[in-house]
């Protein structure tokens, strides 16, 4: 990203409204025509406690952290040092804390950071029900270039529900803040205006969850059954609502265990159904996944993965549940991986995932991650795909059906109850090609290598990677961290350096053919995954022939990668 | 063309696959098998309107011999992959089918979930009191002195899971046993659970000759029709409180709301997208 871009960090206490005056200060850019990102930060515990929203906001659109904040803004000084691996500060950045709240904590005041002190919660006292919160938002949007009547928008969308009062309090909040701003303007000594651009496009505010959510509905999914699990709950909090609304429905299931055989079930009658869950619950469906694989019976589990083992850190972004979804499935079980890349890419990629299990009748888990699912972006309204579901089924009056027949495609046509003469029994079993259950090793093969032979022979087109730049040094990556490798390569292109970007949306089944042509012309190549054990790059190493001079950029969570760092092992690579 | 094709009547071996049971000579699940036929001809369900859902487990393979949809799924999850067919697809016929392992010791919580959750499914039982297919273990309904099997030499030492006590307490709103050797009193008991509206559970006492040899006296000891139950839940459990498990019959049977969820399109995606709009 060349062009110039402003980083605010807001924290305090659970219930000061840091989330709130984020996300409407994101949003209020976006009505006045900026792009921008916002992630999430809290403890382990969901409610409560300290919160913190990172904040970055551009002319142009924008997927990933800054490497430093611009300005750390606090409402108090709650447990701040908490966040302080995750609040990286630069010498001409500028601490923002309220006059009223005592004794800012070592972290603050040994900061190379400036300080300055502003009348949040005097402001706050002056205005009937006003809210230091708001304050808060007024001086950032002040700062920042963001135009009263933008945020008055947002103030209005958000706040009309609570009633006229509350909607006047936080206006004349955010209008007194704006004044607090102007005389703080000269003090903090950075110019944090950004140039806005007219809207050109209709622009969406969403999250990672939300897109993915939009994306099943695009492709057609119309059940989706469902155990709520952190990151991923959002997923299914919103596809609730909107099955409903384009006919489709949402169970809650007593487990994991129950999702995905539920959606099993409802894919076996025809209905394109979906679930999502993170690491805990990935590993809880694994079982169930190599079922839908042996039965071929298309089903999607969005994977949105948190840091782990075991319960990890839910909260928090990693990874490393890469394995599971690879290599997860007992027995020899192809199935579909993919990884959404941004955003705006959940949609795509989850679209896409099942428009592949429907019409390749596989599993297919799609990986998303903590950083995707819970950040909200704001993007240009994304085009309409062509992918939707379409299954190959037989009609009615069919003789002699033949559930897993060999055909030269590895796709047969599938039987939907309802359909006469199709009955037949989808089995976990392996089976002849009548579907009857065979333990004969003729069977067995010709089943496995079906199996395969549908996943390995289709034709994925160019969907497989993101492939940009050219160059002799090239990044390989996947998942939430193409954004800041897209980003490190961008600067380093800047001072003349040329670098090529591979970043893989199908992970499973691997395509070498692909990746050798990807990696024409490449020497040196740097993998970069967001992983303790480097599971990714083994995984590459086991599927592709990789050039000799390949080195990796493992970080496990929960940490986000910045593009700083990226930018600094592609220098030593020269 | 005014004349009317008249479709022969479907009997139950129309339902009946042409696949051979891998069962042991002697078992009861022949019988459920027949009992379960007989009920789709009773009703004359179309074929293709039907799917017959089961786990792991002997009694879990009667998908493969009937001729209707069906799904052999994986241990312990035939009433998820079933209630997932129905809600998806509530104008189809849904049986779960299965034995006493599958259905309450991996499958239990799933078990308890379908009786609260009242979808308009029929589960079938066959209910042996062993693990046949894994050659003889202590099942959730074993008796706890059960010494019969290498893996649990002196019992087991835990109280039997009361399949008909613990669907009551759960909220199932159909629950009735039946006897194997007894294949028209079960037909009529499956016939009556499908055409209740909801969770109907029917739990068939079926012979393992092969482990529990000693159950092939079952045909002495149980008593036909002997249940009374009704429609009082209070009147249900007294029954059980006093039951020696060999009475058939159905135990209670009430009405409350089915779990089926009204689909139909009342907006368009646009309309979803452009709730992102700003």
């Amino acid at each position: 990203m060349t062009s110039k871009t402003v980083s605010i960090a807001i924290t305090g206490a659970g219930g000061a409204g840091v989330m709130t005056a984020g996300q409407m200060l994101l949003d209020a850019a976006a009505k006045a025509g900026l792009y921008g990102l916002m992630t999430r930060s809290s403890g382990p515990q969901i409610r409560g406690g300290e919160a913190a929203a990172f904040i970055r906001l551009s002319s142009d659109p924008i997927d990933c952290p800054d490497d430093y904040f611009d300005v750390l803004f606090c409402f108090d000084w709650m447990n701040v040092d908490r966040f302080a691996a995750e609040l990286p500060l630069r010498t001409d950045s500028v601490i923002i804390g309220d006059e009223a709240a005592k004794n800012p904590p070592e972290m603050i005041t040994a900061s190379v950071a400036r300080q300055v002190m502003v009348p949040l919660s005097e402001a706050a006292k002056e205005i009937e029900g006003g809210r230091p919160n708001m304050i808060g938002l007024g001086m950032l949007g002040e700062l920042a270039g963001v135009p009263l009547d933008a945020l008055q928008a947002i103030l209005e969308k958000v706040l009309k529900r609570k009633g006229q009062a509350a909607l006047d309090a936080s206006i004349a909040g955010v209008e007194k803040g704006m004044q607090v701003a102007t005389d703080l303007e000269s003090k903090i000594g950075i110019d944090l205006h950004l140039e806005r651009k007219e809207n050109q496009q209709t622009r969406w505010s969403l999250t990672g969850n939300e897109a993915a959510g939009m994306g099943a509905l695009r492709g057609g999914v119309r059940f989706c059954a469902a155990y709520p699990i952190t990151p991923a709950t959002e997923v299914l909090e919103w596809l609730a609502p909107n099955l409903e609304k384009v006919g489709g429905t949402l169970v809650q299931a007593e487990d994991e265990l129950a999702s995905v055989n539920m959606i099993i079930g409802g894919s076996f009658g025809g209905v394109p159904s979906i679930t999502a869950t993170a690491g805990p619950g990935l590993a809880l469906m694994t079982e169930a996944l190599g079922l839908a694989v042996s039965a071929e019976i298309p089903i999607v589990v969005i994977d949105v993965m948190r840091g782990g083992p075991s319960t990890g850190i839910p909260t928090k972004s990693e990874q490393s549940d890469l394995n599971i979804a690879l290599h997860g499935l007992h027995g020899d079980a192809p199935h579909i991986v993919t990884a959404a890349q941004s955003i705006s890419d959940c949609l795509f990629t989850t679209q896409w995932t099942v428009h592949l299990a429907e019409a390749l009748q596989t599993a297919g888990i799609v990986l998303s991650d903590q950083s995707l699912g819970q950040s909200r972006n704001i993007i240009d309204k994304p085009a309409d795909l062509a992918f939707v579901a379409k299954r190959e089924v037989v009609e009615a009056g069919v003789e002699d059906y033949k559930r897993y027949a060999l055909s030269d495609s590895g796709v047969s046509p599938m039987a939907i109850p309802g359909t006469p003469g199709g009955e037949y029994v989808a089995d976990g079993l392996e089976t002849a090609e009548n579907a009857r259950p065979s333990s004969s090793a003729e069977d067995h093969y010709a089943q496995l290598d079906k199996r395969q032979r549908k996943l390995s022979q289709f034709d994925y087109g160019q969907h497989w990677a993101e492939i940009e730049g050219e160059g002799e040094l090239a990044v390989v990556t996947f998942g939430s961290v193409t954004a800041p490798v897209r980003e490190a390569i961008q600067r380093l292109e800047s001072e003349g350096q040329k670098i090529k970007m591979i970043s893989m949306r199908l992970l499973s089944p691997a395509l070498p053919d692909k990746m050798d042509e990807a990696l024409v012309g490449v020497k040196k190549l740097l993998v970069v995954e967001q992983t303790h054990s480097k599971q990714f790059y083994r995984y590459l190493r086991s599927e592709f022939d990789l050039p000799k001079d390949t080195t990796v950029l493992a970080k496990p969570g929960p940490l986000p990668f910045r593009p700083g760092e990226i930018v600094n092992t592609l220098k030593e690579l020269g | 063309m005014d004349q009317v094709l008249q479709q022969k009547p479907l009997t139950f071996k129309d339902y009946k696959s042409d696949y051979k049971p891998v069962w042991c000579p002697g078992c009861g699940d022949f019988s459920v098998l027949a009992a379960i036929t007989k009920a789709l001809a009773e009703l004359q369900i179309p074929r293709e309107d039907c799917a017959v859902v089961s786990g792991i487990g002997c009694s879990s393979r009667i998908p493969a011999y009937t001729s209707v949809y069906g799904i052999h799924a994986i241990h312990g999850r035939a009433l998820a992959a079933a209630t997932g067919l129905k809600v998806a697809r509530p104008e189809l016929t849904v049986i779960a089918t299965g034995g006493d392992g599958d259905g309450f010791s991996i499958g239990g919580n799933h078990f308890l979930h379908a009786c609260r959750r009242n979808v308009d499914m029929t589960y079938v039982v066959m209910d042996n009191e062993v693990y046949g297919m894994t050659k003889g273990q202590a099942s959730p309904t074993t008796a706890s002195d059960w010494e019969g099997s290498k893996l649990t030499p002196h019992g087991t030492g835990v109280s039997p899971f009361n399949p008909l006590s613990i669907a009551l307490s759960a909220g199932a709103s159909f629950v009735a046993r039946g006897f194997a050797g007894d294949p028209n009193g079960s037909a009529k008991l499956i016939a009556q659970a499908m055409q209740h509206k909801g969770f109907s559970f029917v739990q068939i006492l079926s012979p393992c000759v092969t482990f529990r040899p000693e159950q092939t006296e079952w045909k002495k000891i149980v008593r036909k029709g002997e249940i009374e139950g009704g429609h009082s839940l209070a009147q249900a459990m007294s029954f059980l409180a006093t039951d020696d498990g060999f009475a058939t019959g159905i135990l209670y049977e009430t009405q409350r709301p089915v779990y089926a969820p009204e689909m139909s399109e009342k907006q368009g995606l646009a309309d979803i997208e452009a709730s992102f709009e700003l």
